[in-house]
């Protein structure tokens, strides 16, 4: 059903949107499949649930128009409007507002000739206006849209075209389903594709997900299985098969579906074939795919959800109180019946100003009174300010003005300033309460450096490398005037501002390598500063910051002891320094090879380095034709089956095989007869073995004696290679390891080549990979090592899981175990320490297996693998086998390094009341870790994780933590009730602080309906929830669920501290006072009523009443709300807590309306009365009274304006001089002007008498004085008597610097700010907060952090849409590449 | 704008550096605008800051209050010219539908309108097929009592006092506003031809005075009655007595007679008459009230200014000074 619903939605656009295609170079043009829709109209009930795919070339064309005819295309459209549907559609849009609905109804109502009270043509004309203008906001923003999109539409890629039996460029938008598309490295990549070929030998794609997950890691994709071994490119021409695959879903992690070849074999598909639109191709030369899910049917685009209208809580609130205004209104327009009933009724001999009908007869005075109301509702519609919400979308589109021309906010690296996509919110950033912050990119710069490692139970604290941190710091903050770092996480803080570049340094001392290549590389690696997308390149390259490590020298000191005997005496007892040793090499090994990490040389990043290049190198020396031989000789000797091992690359595609989906990057598993024959070789493998090791050992002695590894002449140089890791950490690894001169040489599915300095080339025959998956959270890979030939298995893993994983009786002897024990104390103790310092912990592990127990286990393995039910299963339960009674080896520290000030600006972000989510794709550790790291958890918060299995066992969980919470924090029993739920809790102020984590699993539990609410509560007594492995809907969904629920200010993906939008929050308050202004002024119409007999006369022309709503009083407080500042940028940067006024909106809230409200009673009646008395009993006439009522309400009206303000500059003069002056400019000439026009009222000439009157002037002196009184004498109290917090700040702002500084570190060491805010405020919360940074300058920090997030590159566009969804801001950013 | 934008993003990946050599700079300027660093006046109201304000706007404040109070009271001598005002009380003249039945084109002489009266007229806009001219409920119920006054010298022989009715109008409604039909040199009844009398008059418009300069539309009691009063009590102006040019006051003291004859009944709307003869000052008529206020307020303001003085010296310690120098 969905189906052709779509279609005909498609269908709609493409005829309205008014394409521009080429229909002669296609030769399905769109009419074609337009005349086909006919006969193919049963194929919905199939696509319904599946959908077909079929290469769109001519021999399949029937097919295709079948089954993929009726797929959308790739264009995209993200506009709301078209040229034909704007008028209707966007009338349509803004009649949901109520207000607009309202000003409508008044429209009608004047049009019904007995309760006219204005001419019928002139009422519509500030609905006419208001409509417009926000119309012609609507059109623009719309029209940038479809700007981006059509940049977007125009992308060009390389589409296989039958005509010209190759590639050609196309267009995005152009592409079909069923198209063959040939992308090269760094292309991104148009619509999701399965994967058919790719340049890698291996089949193997890389992408780069950071536009749809915000994950900078390279991510592997595989070709279907069955073309990765054809060695030349698919043929479209010959491609026969067809694709089945699922509908389109947002699921981003699920692909299912199976490719038919043409004699029905079928080949399963699965994520890993398929490439996902807005990904980046990385490292792989080029790759072809056919599509199956094109423009809005990509997974991409399902995940955005679409444009929504965001409404912003100012607007939200507004809204409320127009409610007011409406009963107000209401009661007003009660009145005015009643009164005129009771008048009516009074003067029943007609006297000669109560005018019968013009049929004669008069109208009781019920009925009167009746239509009374209505005119009264006309007459006194200017109680609801229609312009008030034009002035609320120009203020704040003012605001963004001035937030992208924040100088602030620019980025000199990137070129590029903050973009504020949504235009509604702006003024929401000064009310936040929820940050809901990735961790990628946003808080981490996601660069991992490995900083500490722990090998037989000794901690190697790598102090240089520290050093060599400290250093890159230091650099990158020379140019701040960022001092001493006050506390000792701050030390790791480095500044990552060096160019990125993952260069391997030619030497293991972090030598330089030659200019040459440092320069290609650059080229490569930054070129994401300049780039227009984003995230491209970083990922795909390291800094030296992370690859140079520094070894320690006393771990260097022990590889002197590394010799090649080490391994002869293998079944002997070892003495206990050699045993160290041999951990050492094994735990570097392992760093080096238990992995999946790429290497390729930058110079050529498109080409891995595998085997194939040896054979390419031109031999130079005999020397090097014997190492050639010699490690040719390894290789035969360590792998056996090399030819078998071979087979299941080269030859047809087993069937039985091909039929399983890949687990990951797994070696295609070998049929268990290869394995058992070559288990059988072994005998005589390890017989072989003898020579090779003698000649490895040859090897190591001339690497040792020469002091430094030069490479093997035959193999590329170890300056040439990057390393590409699918996490960073991996990477670091390798880079650790390569420190100590353990290099990654290459890797290849079948082995791995490792160049160990004192043994010369290893080259590891690679049995198996079992890939890291969260369940297992580890992973391992099984080798044969090639010197002692045994088959050994290298894990790592997360401490927990392997801590348990070890074997508990060692089979060595009770020595061994006891010594085990030890170690794994000692290791614990390190690993303690090193989660301390917020460094990611991995440990080490590995195990001996004999060949026959590895037989046994492959044999259940492959069993596991081939079986079809709970496969998953089998396979978790297979490597659980294999992955134990490990060895302990090590464990290793790294840094996920936060960006520059991170912890400074969560801080800041802290004592400024805001709660932070951190919502991550990352592993719960990680995650955790990352949080302590930048202070997001402090370490003695308590610690609630939610990791459950079961929605039961987390309905549980939740209501055990919540018990305890209440327990400890007996001190707010009443915040379970509903309203704690709707005013969150200031973080408690009983000292305990806790923190939730929960993992996407209990989360998708969590959010379901039932247990929303508990989790709420839950999340809402915690000051910092984490969020791990959440997908990207469900971070949005989170978003959703607490910004709905909470009914607080979200903003999802930091940006930092927002001090533009915080001076800006009170203005658009102040921007309402202002149209308050005019409820005064619509009360003296009210008062007027008294004098009348309730009959509804208005003593102001109407025009002045619409120029009033629209002009005199609109355009000074649209000026405040744009240029208000209350205090300095620089004051509030070193008081974040002043953002909590904003917060609370303060400015806004419902008691600052009613006193307004008050207030403007107050001042009506003072308006009113003042004239009245004055004229009272003289000959003044109707319109001439009306006049000092209206000069006298505009002076007050602006007067206000500048009480309230708290700064003002020429502009605000100029803006309320220029309404003064434009005041009197068109009452002077309409008066002059207006003879006989616009009757009844008749402004002829009063002005100009008025000017005249000396009287004039008194009393608009007077009223005004009179009316502002009350106001101003309570600011002034206000003032000197109970300032409030940002008063005081602007004091501040008033002493020169250094007394400014003196003073500012005086109040925060006095911390009576706190107090004076839990005086003045309902929430006393705050108390116990202490402020540590008591040095000034750590300030400069926050300052420097907020101008950070955006500067790191990571988040090119700002995303300011705060409380929009966070994965809309994801997809549009994915699917908007470039910037402008 | 494809090609463009692949070709930015593909070849133009070298280093980002080169700084000055990209044409295209999107660093915003570092204007004091731009940057909202424009030089501002913080007002900062305190006790202290605004002490001044009050003590001026008390000092003003007082000396016009008084003035004015003065000038208010010495209208009660009946000297230089004399104006003289019928009042009406209880009359709704700004009734809605009573001020929007007139019709504004008619009364400034266009013909169109004298024949075809707008529709706010009703029902005072046809009478027995003919057009009302003046049409609609404001002139229809003209005020047209007749006001004389005389001077009781000997009981015998009143001496009338001159009245003069025309200045009495805005002169840009006597020639601007209001204006009779056209045709110079025709008679005015002519002008006004194909029209009738509205249904409470007694003669027709241009039979209003005798003065052709003061008949028809232009004649100034009719303008005064026209321009609507803004409160249900109100004055108008009647007539104006001339200061004489010699020394003697316009009005002597002494007895005076008021004849009145009486066509205007308000007993429908307990409506009562008033006859009022005022001299009027820079500031109009006489009425206390804005010289009172005045000094009221400039007397609170002063007041304040004390009070204010006094918090300033009580709190300048604890509050203002106490949160810089903390």
């Amino acid at each position: 059903m969905t189906e052709p619903l779509r279609w005909a939605g498609y269908h709609w656009q493409r005829l309205t949107g008014g394409a521009n295609r080429d229909n002669h170079e296609r030769p399905y043009s769109y009419s074609s499949l337009l005349a086909c829709r006919g006969k193919s109209s049963q194929t919905p009930t199939l696509a319904g649930k599946h959908r077909v795919v079929v290469p769109h070339l001519q021999p399949f064309k029937d097919e295709y128009e079948k089954f993929s005819g009726t797929y959308v295309n790739n264009r995209i459209r993200t506009t709301k409007y078209t040229l034909l549907n704007f008028v209707p559609r966007n009338l349509f849009e803004q009649f949901h507002r109520v207000a607009n609905l309202y000003f409508l109804f008044l429209v009608v109502l004047n049009w019904v000739p007995l309760v006219e009270a204005f001419q019928k043509e002139i009422t519509m004309l500030p609905l006419v206006a208001v409509l417009t203008i926000i119309a012609i906001k609507d059109g623009l923003e719309d029209y940038r849209k479809y700007k981006l999109d059509k940049q977007i539409n125009n992308l060009v890629t390389k589409v296989y075209s039958r005509k010209e039996k190759k590639y050609v460029d196309r267009c995005w938008k152009d592409v079909t389903v069923g198209d063959f598309i040939r992308l090269s490295c760094n292309e991104v990549i148009p619509a999701d594709m399965v994967l058919l070929f790719s340049t890698d030998p291996d089949g193997i794609c890389h992408i780069e997900t950071s536009g749809l997950d915000g994950e900078s890691n390279l991510k592997q994709r595989q070709v279907v299985r069955g073309y990765t071994e054809q060695d030349s490119e698919v043929d479209p021409e010959k491609f026969s098969s067809r694709i089945e695959c699922e509908s389109p879903n947002n699921d981003l992690n699920r692909f299912r579906g199976f490719l038919e070849h043409s004699n029905k074999e079928r080949v399963g598909l699965s994520k890993e074939n398929l490439l996902l639109r807005g990904c980046t191709i990385r490292n792989t030369e080029a790759v072809m795919g056919i599509v199956v899910y094109a423009g809005h049917e990509t997974k991409a685009m399902l995940n955005n959800s679409g444009p929504r209208y965001k409404r912003s809580n100012l607007e939200r609130r507004a809204n409320t109180d127009v409610l007011c205004c409406v009963l107000l209104l209401v009661i007003m327009c009660l009145t005015g019946a009643l009164g005129h009933g009771i008048w009516l009724s009074r003067y029943e001999n007609i006297p000669f100003f109560n005018i019968p009908e013009p049929d004669g007869h008069v109208i009781s005075p019920v009925l009167g009174g009746f239509y009374m109301f209505w005119t009264m509702i006309i007459l006194l519609q200017v109680l609801i300010p229609i312009s008030l919400y034009v002035s609320i979308e120009i203020v704040k589109l003012g605001q963004i003005y001035f937030i992208q021309s924040d100088v602030d906010f620019y980025n000199e690296k990137m070129d590029s300033t903050v973009q504020c996509r949504a235009l509604n919110i702006t003024e929401d950033l000064g009310q936040i309460q929820y940050l809901f912050s990735d961790k990628t990119g946003t808080l981490t710069e996601n660069k991992m450096v490995f900083r500490r490692c722990s090998v037989a139970g000794f901690d190697y604290c790598h102090e240089e490398n520290a050093k060599r941190l400290e250093s890159y710091q230091e650099a990158a903050s020379e140019d701040e005037d960022s001092p001493d770092t006050p506390s000792g996480s701050l030390s790791n803080m480095a500044k990552p501002r060096a160019p990125s570049c993952r260069m391997v340094r030619s030497g293991p001392l972090g030598s330089i390598s030659s200019n040459h290549l440092t320069g290609s590389c650059f080229a490569l690696g930054s070129g994401e500063g300049a780039s227009e997308v984003p995230h491209s390149r970083q990922a795909a390259f390291s800094s030296p910051m992370e690859t140079d490590v520094v070894p320690d020298t006393r771990l260097l000191d022990k590889f002197s002891q590394i010799t090649p005997q080490l391994f002869t005496p293998l079944d002997e007892t070892i003495p206990d320094p050699l045993l160290e040793t041999l951990y050492i090499i094994d735990f570097f090994i392992a760093l080096a090879i238990c992995n999946t990490v790429v290497v390729s040389a930058p110079n050529q990043p498109r080409q891995k380095i595998g085997l194939s290049s040896l054979h390419g190198m031109p031999i130079k020396s005999l020397e090097e034709i014997k190492s050639l031989f010699q490690r040719l000789s390894v290789r035969r000797s360590s792998s056996p089956s090399l030819a078998s091992g071979k087979e299941p690359s080269s030859g047809v595609p087993n069937a039985f095989v091909s039929r399983l989906s890949l687990f990951s990057r797994m070696k295609p598993a070998s049929p268990v007869e290869e394995e058992m024959s070559q288990t059988s070789k072994s005998p005589q493998g390890s017989g072989n073995s003898a020579c090779p090791i003698e000649t490895e050992k040859q090897d190591g002695n001339v690497g040792v004696t020469n002091g430094k590894v030069e490479s093997l002449p035959g193999q590329p140089l170890a300056s040439s290679l990057c390393y590409e890791a699918e996490s960073p950490d991996e990477a670091a690894l390798v880079y650790a390891a390569r420190a100590y001169q353990c290099t990654l040489q290459s890797r290849t599915p079948e082995q791995v080549m490792v160049d160990f300095a004192a043994l010369g080339p290893l080259t590891f025959q690679l049995l198996h990979i079992l890939p890291f998956d969260s369940v297992r959270k580890r992973m391992s890979v099984v080798v044969r090592h090639p010197i002692s030939n045994q088959v050994v298995v290298y894990t790592k893993g997360a401490d927990s899981v392997i801590m348990e994983l070890l074997s508990v009786a060692s089979p060595d002897g009770p020595g061994l175990e006891k010594q085990q024990t030890m170690l794994r104390e000692k290791t614990q103790q390190h690993l303690d320490a090193y989660t301390k310092r917020g460094l990611r912990t991995l440990c080490v592990a590995k195990r001996v297996m004999s060949d026959t127990e590895y037989a046994e286990w492959l044999r259940n393995h492959f069993l596991a693998e081939t079986s079809i039910d709970n496969r998953e299963e089998l396979l978790l339960e297979s490597a659980m086998r294999l992955e134990n009674k490990l060895t302990l080896l090590g464990a290793t520290g790294i840094e996920d390094r936060l960006q520059e000030g991170v912890p400074e600006s969560i801080e800041a972000l802290h004592k400024a009341g805001i709660k932070i989510w951190m919502l991550t794709g990352d592993k719960q550790e990680t995650a955790v870790n990352i949080a302590y790291a930048c202070k997001l958890l402090e370490p003695d918060d308590k610690l609630f994780i939610l990791n459950t299995e079961s929605k039961d066992a987390c309905e549980m969980l939740m209501d055990t933590i919540l018990k305890e919470l209440q327990k400890k924090n007996p001190a707010s029993p009443e915040q379970a009730s509903s309203e704690a739920l709707h005013q969150p809790p200031a973080p408690p102020d009983s000292g305990l602080r806790a923190g939730l984590i929960i993992n996407g699993r209990t989360l998708e539990f969590a959010l379901q309906e039932s247990l929303q609410r508990q989790f709420l509560e839950l999340a809402a007594r915690c000051h910092a929830v984490v969020c791990c492995r959440a997908t990207p809907l469900q971070k949005s969904e989170v978003v959703k669920l607490v910004r709905s629920h909470l009914r607080v200010m979200t903003l999802a993906i930091g940006d930092g501290a927002n001090d533009v939008s915080m001076i800006q929050v009170a203005d658009v308050g102040i921007g309402i006072s202002g149209q308050e202004g005019m409820q005064a002024y619509v009360n003296l119409l009210f008062w007027y009523q008294f004098f009348c007999g309730f009959s509804g006369t208005s003593m102001t022309d109407y025009w002045v009443l619409i120029f009033f709503n629209l002009l005199f009083t609109s355009a000074p407080p649209v000026i405040y709300g744009v240029l208000e500042k209350d205090v300095s940028a620089e004051t509030l940067m070193r008081l974040p807590e002043l953002y909590r006024n904003g917060q609370k909106s303060e400015a806004y809230l419902p008691l600052t309306f009613w006193i307004t409200l008050l207030d403007a009673f107050y001042q009506s009646l003072v308006c009113f009365f003042v004239p009245y008395y004055t004229y009272q009993g003289s000959d003044i006439d109707i319109f001439t009274f009306g006049n000092p009522l209206n000069t006298a309400a505009l002076f007050i009206i602006l007067l206000h304006l500048v009480i309230e303000s708290k700064s003002l500059t020429w502009i605000h003069m100029l803006v309320i001089v220029g309404s003064i002056l434009f005041y009197f400019f068109f009452a002077l000439v309409f008066g002059a002007m207006c003879v006989t026009c616009n009757p009844p009222s008749n402004p002829y000439w009063i002005m100009q008498e008025h000017m005249l009157d000396p009287v004039f002037y008194l009393v608009c002196v007077l009223t005004t004085c009179v009316a502002l009184l009350p106001r101003f004498i309570y600011r002034v109290l206000q003032g000197s008597l109970f300032p409030s917090p940002i008063l005081r700040a602007k004091h501040f702002d008033r002493l020169p610097a250094e007394e400014r500084t003196e003073a500012l570190k005086k109040w925060k060491e006095a911390g009576k700010m706190d107090q004076l805010t839990s005086k003045y405020s309902d929430h006393s919360a705050v108390k116990s907060e202490r402020i540590p940074i008591s040095d000034p300058s750590a300030v400069f920090a926050v300052m420097s952090a907020t101008s950070c997030a955006v500067e790191q590159g990571n988040l090119s566009v700002c995303e300011t849409a705060l409380d929009s969804d966070y994965s809309e801001n994801k997809a549009s950013g994915m699917a908007g590449p470039s910037k402008d | 704008m494809a090609m463009n934008y692949n070709a930015k993003d593909e070849v133009d990946g070298g280093p980002p550096c080169a700084p000055g050599g990209t044409a295209k700079n999107r660093r915003p300027d570092n204007t004091a605008f731009k940057q909202q660093r424009l030089p501002a006046w913080q007002p900062i109201l305190t006790a202290g800051t605004v002490l001044p304000t009050f003590f001026i706007i008390g000092l003003i404040f007082i000396p016009i209050g008084i003035g004015i109070f003065v000038t208010s009271n010495n209208i009660r001598e009946i000297e230089g010219n004399v104006f003289m005002y019928y009042g009406l009380s209880n009359f709704y003249q700004n009734h809605r539908r009573y001020v929007k039945s007139r019709d504004d084109s008619q009364l400034n002489g266009d013909p169109s309108a004298l024949l075809n009266p707008s529709k706010e007229c009703e029902p005072y806009r046809r009478n027995e097929d003919k057009p009302i001219a003046p049409c609609g409920a404001i002139a229809n119920s003209m005020f047209n009592d007749t006001l004389d006054l005389f001077l009781v010298g000997n009981e015998s022989d009143p001496t009338p006092i001159p009245l003069k009715k025309k200045g009495i109008a805005w002169w840009t409604d006597k020639n601007v506003k209001f204006r009779n039909p056209p045709g110079a040199d025709i008679p005015l009844e002519e002008r006004f031809k194909g029209t009738t009398k509205p249904v409470n008059w007694v003669k027709p418009v241009y039979m209003l005075d005798p003065d052709e300069d003061n008949s028809g539309f232009i004649n100034e009691d009719f303008i005064v009655w026209m321009r609507t009063a803004a409160l249900p009590t109100f004055r108008k102006l009647y007539r104006l007595i001339e200061r004489k040019n010699d020394l003697h006051p316009t009005l002597p003291a002494g007895r005076y007679y008021l004849n009145i004859t009486y066509n205007y009944p308000v007993h429908s709307f307990d409506g009562r008459k008033r006859m009022i003869l005022s001299t009027i000052s820079w500031m109009g008529g006489k009425n206390p009230f804005l010289g009172i206020a005045y000094i009221a307020i400039g007397s609170i303001s002063f007041l304040l200014g004390v009070v204010l003085l006094v918090i300033n010296h009580k709190y300048r310690n604890s509050s203002n000074t106490a949160d810089i120098t903390i």
